[in-house]
């Protein structure tokens, strides 16, 4: 199976990308790692006039430190992520669900950037840049602005992105002194998430003081478990009250039913996951 | 069509191209490299694995153009001068393969998983083959073949096939 014709270009630059964007007529695809985009062509599910491949474009490549920030470039590839010492510092939890993303190979192509852009429910980073408050920058030919990730995800793999524009970088908060944790619930190699929770939990003493909870896979975006966060705070770190906390996990969720799970279930299994996550993230 | 150079197997080749023609497809029709497979067409079976720049990639998963420029290693680039790369060493004497289909792919990615950790695991090993399925379910063989091919490459001796002798 191939993809129908398209126009190709390669910019070296974000301008020439938005320009490419802009000149691309109707139908328009940007390509970052390729490793949603392909198989989707592949199979003609999209049939683009024009493929704008961003993978030249070394400026969109690479973390750096911005103060209070780590900056992620969109088109860091995950391979990169996991293996990137400002990430491993101040953004672990990053590093640590990339990890379960797909396999090796398509971890060398996939893109940080495009994982996001993709909005995939199932996808593991929308809900880990979510749980951590991260914003994102997006060009057009008007110039730039920044969009919290609470705004950028939209619906069903929609988000804020505007025609023409293109997300170029990703801010996330560092995060030191917190304790976080990924937990991804799927049966099979490479699968995607079923359920997962990524938890961030900062502790003062023998309490804790505050949590951010993003889950994976429980309605068409990621979501904040508002309920749970709102349980935990100021709560003694024990097993028990992170367990009760837990048990608000599924409120304001709307999962979906497929072949691995129906709603309900994934209802249930969220508020288990919750409760592994946030125990481990607030090392329980 | 679309100009491309790029290095396969340390040949130079200079080639025009689809843009949406898969690197898969390049390297099988165009250079004859039949060595790679197609085994599934959804990116899940990894049999078309092949290094882009000394990483591996799904080639089914990435076009022809967007090699220009780089330098691709296929399962037939990976020996030298008529020997057996250690991997596919490993492969035959450990029994690594039933039908074969899916050992090309098999062995390039065991060969990126060894270059990143020279030492791995059982776990270590199923989970860095992950994205290889093979449909003969012969994962055990496999298993010790990349761990025997891992001390071999990282010179260490073949101490480690003490463990790895009893056929289950």
């Amino acid at each position: 199976m191939i993809p129908a014709p398209f126009a190709y270009a390669r910019p070296t630059t974000i301008d020439e990308a938005l320009q490419a964007v802009a000149a691309g007529g109707e139908d328009v695809k940007i390509l970052a790692g390729g490793q949603s985009l392909i198989p989707v062509m592949r199979l003609r599910l999209a049939a683009p006039e024009t493929v704008v491949d961003l993978n030249k474009i070394a400026e969109l490549r690479g973390v750096r430190e911005e103060g209070d920030a780590i900056v992620i470039g969109a088109m860091t590839t995950h391979s990169d992520v996991i293996g990137d010492p400002l990430i491993a510092r101040y953004a672990p939890l990053i590093a640590e669900a990339t990890e379960t993303v797909a396999d090796r190979q398509v971890r060398h192509r996939g893109t940080f950037g495009g994982a996001l852009a993709h909005a995939d429910p199932a996808g593991d980073l929308p809900a880990v840049a979510l749980a951590l408050d991260a914003e994102f920058v997006l060009a057009g030919l008007a110039g730039r602005r920044t969009v919290p990730a609470a705004e950028f995800f939209v619906d069903y793999l929609t988000t804020a992105l505007e025609e023409g524009e293109l997300l170029v970088e990703i801010r996330v908060p560092k995060h030191e002194g917190w304790g976080t944790h990924y937990e991804k619930f799927n049966r099979v190699a490479q699968a995607w998430s079923i359920v997962a929770v990524a938890a961030v939990v900062r502790r003062e003493g023998g309490r804790i003081a505050e949590a951010k909870i993003g889950l994976t896979n429980m309605g068409p975006t990621p979501l904040r478990a508002a309920g749970v966060e709102a349980a935990l705070s100021g709560v003694e770190a024990t097993r028990e009250a992170v367990a009760a906390a837990a048990g608000h996990a599924a409120e304001n969720t709307s999962p979906s039913s497929d072949l691995n799970a129906q709603a309900d279930y994934r209802q249930h299994l969220v508020q288990v996951l919750t409760r592994r996550a946030v125990t481990a993230a607030a090392g329980l | 069509m679309s100009q491309i150079n790029v290095r396969v197997d340390g040949a130079s080749y200079t080639d025009d191209v689809e843009p949406r023609t898969l690197l898969v497809h390049y390297l099988r029709e165009q250079l004859g490299k039949v060595g790679t497979v197609v085994g599934c067409d959804t990116s899940n079976c990894g049999a078309c694995t092949v290094h882009l720049d000394g990483e591996a990639v799904k080639s089914c998963t990435v076009f022809a153009v967007q090699a220009d420029g780089c330098e691709v290693t296929t399962i037939e680039g990976i020996g030298a001068d008529g020997a057996l790369h250690p991997m596919q060493k490993a492969f035959h004497e450990m029994h690594g393969l039933q039908c074969g289909f899916c050992t090309p792919g098999m062995i390039m990615a065991s060969i990126d998983l060894v270059n990143d950790n020279p030492d791995p695991t059982e776990d270590e090993v199923r989970e860095g083959i992950e994205g290889n399925l093979c449909r003969c379910t012969g994962y055990q063989n496999i298993v010790r073949a990349v761990q025997q091919a891992a001390g071999e490459m990282h010179g260490r001796s073949a101490g480690a096939t003490e463990t790895l002798g009893a056929q289950s």
